[in-house]
């Protein structure tokens, strides 16, 4: 067996009392505040600075308190929220298509195959409206109608048009308005940036976080950081594929460390495997870039009718095409959900209708769009996307169509948080993609951003000074004590032995390998052979991995391979856990298919009775333990999620 | 297709750098770059070798932080291209490719090819910004702003930060990058109130930093990856001496 069930202990997700829509105001009415006064005297430590990050760096600052922020990038504004193409959703309902806060929570609440908790999807869809409020007086350029009103389109799983952009770079702008706002605060000394430095440990002195213990990837030196509370920020793991949507330096490191002190991490199998990437097209590619899926409102998904078809795409008439999201989900055709529209790209390729050279792939197809709309609507809709496509294949979307296949994407999973977004190691907060959070086992596209600014500027802020509040008169922290020194001497000791093994194979031959068996075994669709043949692969990888690595031996300044060989080191017991959590779940249900569990269409089966819950898994020395927090639905039924 | 390549390496900031010849064989047309870079590190590595040092993350374009100067050229030969999007196919077969770091004097080298840019966060911190905080904020339709104002503001908050415009001066000058934020925001009705303070406050912090001064060459709006136009700096000057 490779896991043990703990039944005694009931996770506290400390859902507040009340009706669903008065939830958030009655922890607000009732939170417990600090005196302006009083507020610099706590210091705050956030890992990461992308959105979330950024955000509640910048709106604990401006409330007064004493700021840290900490990321491995150059610069804050490097974080990979700036990627972030086709959106935000918010509930404006400026369309008066019947958007409203309740509509907006349950799409995310369905979308998400009814696994994530009723509340604080709820509250997510309650603050988005101000959000883009707060955006737009911070200067983000989101795209306006010629009235000067604000402009919307529609995204992947929803039947109204409720997402604001900013051209295709919607993540970078809203990702500069809080850098500049978290920026704003470092000139004004309430924030002090550490850039360039990787958290590398957590530090907890009786269960309780007390700081972390850093690394400046400059100069190589180790350093001590003791506040009174602990926010990551650090991000999703996709990366954990190799090849994936994500920046290079993305990585699990801050949570796994976090998680080996201690702190749950909640069903870290659900992961958002995206439909529309560039393919992969040979051995020495380090990433599948995205295009946004905002091209899925005009662009028409297809694939040829005969198996290994010769003829270009444009080429080939109407009648032997199949638009296969049109004719398999007619009510969502090409705006199906992420998860559906993956898995119904991967049933066509491995069913021999796949394009390009590898045959990996399917057509976005624009020939439609452009013939109704005219090619300069399009351009204005989706011109860098299509220059960005161009740039990086050397093809012309607007003459041909676009081939895109399935890539991995987002974290559902993470740290496990409660309602106020606390681990359960008190002083220690997971926010943004970092925590298991609200997309359940699958997210809709645009709420990533969405969630990573709620998490930073309307939540943290109004739940953490609670915790803060609790610990009465606050004293300066201290990094002099045993537990720091501990996790000092850890972190430097495993420098020592990753750089001291002195093998004969590369960082990236291990974290490839890593990425192909979870391709395989642990990705779009899943299997208890399958999953089962994985752990004890990642077993074999993770052990060569100790006597085969070879990076230079350099402890002082900049040694990349040291960075890399640190999170991969992370990445294989991530990876393992991850299989663990798609084996013990016994149904398929948003982007977790196991393919015992289906319908006889081939649809995802999910098992209410048995798997209504949030997997917690907790750090055991060989075995991990499974504690789970079963999900209520007080307010919604979940039904067969269907789009058909 | 095969390459010769001559790499700055330099072990760190104090040390005095050279130019060092590489090979690379049998790279595919459609490798990025810095995968061809990636490639050559492997070999470095197994060969126990020190790998070359430079600078990326996201790899498509738009975080800003690769920043080789190729041939001569902020992010090579291709227009409007960071040097993550550059492939292989945009050189000759058997060309020798030259590499180096973007270099300015508030830009110093850290290893090979990586630059230190705090500078950069330094100007936007001096005023980049519109003081709002967070809950301050009126309903977002309240004011209006026409499609045109906003594209405009648009292209020049699509900056990405990557210091091309400032290694591509003769002077090592800032102005697009500075202009670039100061335009963003001062056309945009809600950036209008603090433009005087912001203006004065980062043209300032981009002098004491010893970014040099423009003198209209135009070099930084060919080679940046954004396309940003020179125009944005023509506002700025026009403004800080109103």
């Amino acid at each position: 067996m490779y896991y043990t069930t703990d039944t005694a202990t009931t996770p506290n997700a400390k859902i507040p009392e009340g009706d669903l829509k008065d939830k958030w105001s009655n922890f607000k009415d009732k939170t417990r505040l600090i005196s302006p006064n009083n507020r610099h005297q706590y210091k705050i430590l956030v890992v990461g600075t992308g959105l979330s990050g950024a955000s509640a760096a910048a709106s604990l600052a401006e409330l007064g308190y004493n700021v840290s922020t900490f990321c491995f990038q150059d610069s804050p504004r490097r974080a990979h929220s700036v990627a972030a193409q086709g959106g935000v959703n918010a509930m404006k309902n400026y369309k008066n298509d019947g958007d409203s806060v309740y509509r907006m929570f349950y799409d995310t609440l369905k979308g998400g195959d009814f696994r994530a908790r009723e509340a604080n999807v709820y509250r997510l869809a309650e603050c988005s409206s101000h959000l883009i409020d707060q955006a737009v007086a911070q200067g983000v350029p989101f795209a306006r109608e010629y009235s000067g009103y604000l402009a919307n389109r529609s995204f992947g799983g929803v039947q109204v048009s409720r997402t604001f952009y900013a051209r295709g770079q919607t993540g970078q702008q809203l990702l500069l308005g809080a850098y500049q706002a978290m920026m704003r605060q470092v000139h004004l000394g309430r924030i002090k940036s550490f850039t360039r430095h990787e958290m590398l440990d957590l530090v907890t002195e009786n269960g309780v976080a007390k700081g972390i213990i850093v690394r400046n990837m400059d100069n190589g030196e180790i350093s001590r950081h003791a506040a009174h509370a602990v926010v990551l920020a650090t991000g999703g793991f996709g990366k954990i594929y190799y090849l994936s949507t994500l920046a290079m330096g993305c990585n699990g490191s801050a949570i796994w460390r976090a998680h080996k002190k201690g702190a749950w991490t909640s069903c870290p199998s659900w992961t958002q495997i995206h439909p529309t990437c560039l393919p992969q097209a040979g051995n020495y590619q380090s990433k599948l870039t995205l295009m946004s899926e905002s091209l899925r409102n005009d662009g028409r998904i297809w694939v040829p009718q005969t198996k290994n078809e010769n003829r270009k795409a444009i080429e080939i008439p109407e009648e032997d095409r199949d638009y296969y999201l049109e004719r398999k989900y007619p009510s969502y055709g090409n705006l199906a959900p992420r998860d559906i529209a993956s898995r119904a790209a991967k049933e066509r390729i491995d069913a021999g209708h796949g394009v390009g050279p590898l045959k990996n792939a399917v057509y976005l197809d624009f020939k439609d769009a452009i013939a109704t709309q005219g090619k300069d609507i399009i351009s204005k809709k989706y011109g860098n996307l299509f220059n960005m496509y161009e740039k990086i294949t050397g093809i012309n979307a607007y003459q041909q169509p676009m081939m895109i296949s399935p890539a991995a994407h987002f974290s559902m999973g993470g740290l496990w948080v409660d309602y106020e977004l606390s681990t359960n190691i008190p002083g220690l907060y997971a926010i943004g993609e970092a925590n298991f959070s609200d997309h359940g086992a699958n997210r809709l596209g645009a709420n990533s951003l969405l969630q990573a600014c709620i998490d930073g500027y309307y939540i943290l802020p109004q739940t953490l000074p609670q915790y803060l509040a609790q610990q009465g008169k606050a004293t300066p922290p201290e990094s002099s004590s045993e537990a720091f020194m501990n996790a000092e001497n850890q972190v430097r000791s495993q420098l020592e032995e990753l750089s001291g093994i002195n093998g004969s194979k590369t960082v990236d031959h291990f974290h490839r390998e890593l990425g192909k068996i979870l391709y395989d075994k642990c990705g779009l669709s899943r299997s208890a052979k399958g999953l089962t043949e994985a752990i004890e692969s990642i077993r074999v990888l993770r052990k060569s991995f100790f006597q085969e690595l070879k990076i230079p031996q350099v402890l002082q300044g900049i040694n990349e391979e040291l960075e890399k060989a640190g999170r991969v080191a992370d990445y294989l017991e991530i990876g393992e856990l991850m299989c663990i959590d798609a084996l013990s779940r016994e149904e398929s249900c948003g982007a977790h298919f196991r393919e015992e569990h289906q319908t006889p269409d081939g649809e995802a089966k999910r098992n209410d009775s048995d798997f209504s819950y949030i997997s917690c898994w907790k750090k055991n020395e060989d075995t991990p333990v499974l504690i789970k927090e079963p999900l209520q639905f007080e307010f919604t039924k979940p039904t067969e999620r269907s789009y058909k | 297709m095969d390459f010769k390549l001559k790499i700055w390496r330099q072990d760190n900031p104090q040390s005095k750098g050279k130019m060092v010849d590489y090979e690379v064989k049998k790279i595919s047309p459609d490798t990025s770059f810095l995968e061809m870079l990636d490639q050559l590190n492997e070999t470095l590595i197994l060969r126990g070798e020190n790998p070359i040092s430079f600078d990326y993350d996201c790899r498509e374009g738009i975080c800003g932080q690769c920043c080789l100067f190729i041939n001569g050229r902020a992010h090579g030969p291709i227009e409007h291209t960071s040097t993550c999007q550059l492939h292989m196919r945009s050189f000759r077969e058997g060309e020798t490719i030259h590499v180096e770091p973007f270099r300015a004097g508030p830009f110093p080298v850290k290893k090979d090819l990586k630059i230190d840019r705090q500078a950069l966060d330094k100007i936007i911190a001096s005023g980049g910004y519109i003081s709002v905080n967070n809950g301050q904020a009126p309903e977002a339709n309240q004011t209006l702003i026409d499609s045109d104002t906003i594209e405009q503001a648009f292209d020049a908050a699509s900056c990405i930060g990557c210091g091309a415009c400032v290694a591509s001066c003769k002077n090592g000058s800032a102005a697009l990058f500075t202009a670039a934020k100061i335009s963003h925001l001062f056309q945009l009705p809600q950036g209008k109130i603090e433009h005087k303070k912001r203006i004065k406050n980062m043209v300032e912090t981009m002098d004491q930093l010893g970014f040099g001064a423009c003198s209209n060459t135009g070099a930084c709006e060919v080679e940046c990856p954004q396309g940003i136009s020179i125009s944005h700096i023509a506002l700025m000057n026009r403004e800080f001496w109103k």
